[in-house]
């Protein structure tokens, strides 16, 4: 039994260089995401200490009053973060069972055909710009939808009408990530179900929900993070009042709106606002950080892996 | 199938884009006026200026600047005019960091140095930034309500400085006054770098820069008409124009300084009667800038035409001999 010549030469030739050359430059594609992430975190880390060293970090995380601008300065972060825990808690309660329920039909009752067309145009509206979004939420949200349920107690500014148009920009991501989940379910779970005399819906509920739980939660997660770190939708439609309140009706300041409003005016770099936008943006970080952390948990806990 | 640790990595470019964010919105209250670009080219021959200008600073003053820029490039299409409103004091920042040709100012420049805080005018001293100031127009910082209030027909700078002065415990209608509704008051006022900012505050609560600080904040004007009009327990303040171009959707408020109620308009400003909430405007073009011919040609463009564009956007002329004295002013400049 002898081999060719030829194939023999190939498999001991030393790689070529331009093989060597590609492998190089797609370790550097590859690397270009996971370095500027480092990189992130580095700034964001030396930045928000050089805040912590002129500010105390306990009066900043437990501080209730944020006053970054106006004397006496005031550098309690909990009102941004309440504020931006609300609007994306908003969201999520919108955005889940919405989200959740187009995820069921998408791929357990919708036709192909059907799929095909709805799943796409899905999809369009977390293409479409945030700015727009907000300006949606301040001239047709709270005006014409929300004025009048809540009347003169609704403010111009405010909470609710924000964190419903994160919600809409958030559900096709649990949606289609969902749907992605669901689908990975084997059939023959289903077709099992189905043999043992299950309803559609009882084999949906029963079997494919939780076998597709830990991707489930995983689009939840990412979309709570999308919620968190959105910018422009909110600073148009939430305002920029920085008070502590949990009444959705009121005009908040959202963390991600602070760190708009400070860079629109111009302020220097080596001044103590500007450094307090390092510290808000690391507190953002860990934040969404802590969130995907406990997100890995539950998933690891829930996780059931088919092959 | 999806997987957990992709969330882990999209968070992470979330915050990642937020800091961009943060870094590359500085710029987006530039509006450049756009006038040059639309005009054809058959000027171009009479007006051989060419250039940039650059223009920040007060959104009180910054109808003005705009207005004058629009025009001033019709005249020659071969300058380009970029007027921005950061404020007052984010204006003289960039004026005094050279990055600017002129600031738009509400108030006068800052002279007197704090501890551990320079002034702005010893800020451009170091860095070599000589500046004129020449006073342009009056304003009067109007105090408004929405249309739908209908118990406030005159405020007093007592119940003025209740309401905004640090500390304040005002949280309803009938804190400010006993009578009035026990709704809600919801405010809105300029941020911490508007000039307006400085000077309400100092006339009102008795020093610059001191204010309660959970009311809603811009810098922008047009953000703090939308709020008032939307929202019937509102209340702020801010530069007559804003009020002039928005008159159907805000209600004005008198202000009472112990001679009775006096509401802004051009003859209460114009004669002082109103009192104590008006206030010149200045522009402070930078003397270095002035050696080149087209921003030289822009100023006194400014200065001559000035009292025509007030008019237009709302603000009211300073008297004759004052702005003589702002031509004169920057007559020895040019020199």
């Amino acid at each position: 039994m002898t081999m060719p010549a030829g194939a023999a030469g190939l498999l001991t030739r030393p790689p070529r260089r331009s093989e060597r050359v590609i492998e190089a430059s797609l370790f550097l594609a590859a690397t270009v995401g996971v370095l500027t992430t480092v990189g992130i975190v580095i700034v964001l880390t030396f930045e928000a200490l050089e805040f912590f060293r002129l500010v105390s970090p306990v009066a900043f995380f437990t501080g209730t009053v944020w006053s970054a601008s106006i004397e006496p300065l005031q550098w309690g972060v909990i009102p941004l973060a309440v504020g931006t825990l609300m609007v994306a808690l908003i969201g999520l309660v919108v955005a889940v069972p919405v989200g959740l329920l187009a995820a069921v039909y998408l791929a357990e009752y919708a036709s192909p055909r059907t799929r095909n067309l709805v799943k796409p145009m899905l999809e369009t509206i977390a293409g479409i710009p945030t700015i727009v979004l907000g300006f949606f939420a301040l001239n047709f949200v709270t005006p014409v939808l929300l004025k009048p349920l809540f009347g003169s107690g609704l403010g111009t500014f405010n909470a609710l009408a924000g964190g419903l148009v994160v919600g809409l920009l958030i559900t096709p991501l649990i949606a289609s990530l969902s749907e992605d989940a669901l689908r990975a379910v084997p059939r023959g779970l289903r077709e099992g179900a189905f043999a043992m005399g299950a309803t559609r819906w009882e084999v949906v509920r029963k079997v494919v929900l939780p076998a597709a739980l830990s991707g489930v939660m995983a689009s939840i997660i990412l979309a709570m993070s999308r919620a968190m770190g959105e910018t422009m939708a909110v600073v148009l439609a939430v305002g920029t009042n920085p008070q502590l309140t949990f009444d959705p009706l009121e005009s908040v300041q959202t963390m991600t709106a602070f760190i708009v409003q400070i860079s629109l005016g111009d302020t220097p770099q080596d001044s103590l606002q500007f450094k307090s936008l390092f510290a808000v943006a690391a507190t953002l970080f860990a934040l969404t950080f802590g969130l995907n952390v406990l997100g890995n948990r539950i998933v690891a806990r829930y996780r059931n892996a088919y092959s | 199938m999806f997987h957990p640790r992709q969330a882990r990595i999209g968070a992470l470019l979330a915050t990642a884009l937020i800091v961009a964010g943060a870094c590359t919105t500085s710029g987006a209250t530039s509006k450049p006026t756009d006038g040059a670009s639309l005009t054809p080219a058959p000027t171009a021959a009479a007006s051989p200026l060419g250039g940039a200008i650059a223009i920040d600073g007060s959104s009180t003053v910054y109808p003005i600047s705009e207005a004058v820029a629009e025009e001033f490039q019709n005249a020659n299409p071969g300058v380009k005019v970029t007027a921005a409103f950061s404020g007052t004091g984010g204006g003289f920042k960039k004026l005094c960091a050279g990055e600017t040709d002129m600031n738009d100012a509400s108030r006068p420049i800052k002279t007197e140095d704090k501890p551990g805080a320079k002034s702005e005018a010893t800020l451009c001293k170091e860095a070599g930034i000589e500046y004129v100031e020449l006073e342009v127009a009056l304003d009067g910082l109007s105090v408004l309500v929405n249309p739908q209030n209908s118990w406030v027909d005159c405020l007093t700078t007592a119940e003025l400085k209740k309401i905004w002065d640090t500390g304040s415990t005002v949280a309803t209608w009938a804190d400010v006054r006993a009578g009035w509704p026990a709704d809600p008051i919801k405010l809105f006022g300029p941020g911490a770098d508007s000039g307006t900012f400085d000077y309400f505050t100092e006339v009102i609560n008795g020093k610059a820069k001191q204010s309660r600080s959970d009311y809603t904040q811009s810098e922008d004007d047009n953000a703090l008409v939308i709020g008032i009009a939307g929202d019937k327990n509102a209340l702020g303040y801010f530069g007559f124009a804003y009020f002039e171009e928005n008159q159907d959707k805000l209600k004005l408020v008198p202000v009472d300084s112990g001679t009775g109620c006096v509401a802004p308009s051009n003859q209460t400003i114009a004669d002082g009667t109103y009192q104590p909430l008006s206030r010149p405007l200045f522009i402070y073009p930078s003397t270095r800038a002035l050696e080149r011919p087209e921003f030289a040609a822009f100023v006194q463009y400014y200065l001559e035409n000035v009292n025509g564009f007030v008019d237009e956007v709302g603000y009211i002329e300073i008297p004759a001999d004052r702005l003589q004295a702002s031509k004169d002013a920057l007559g020895s400049a040019l020199q």
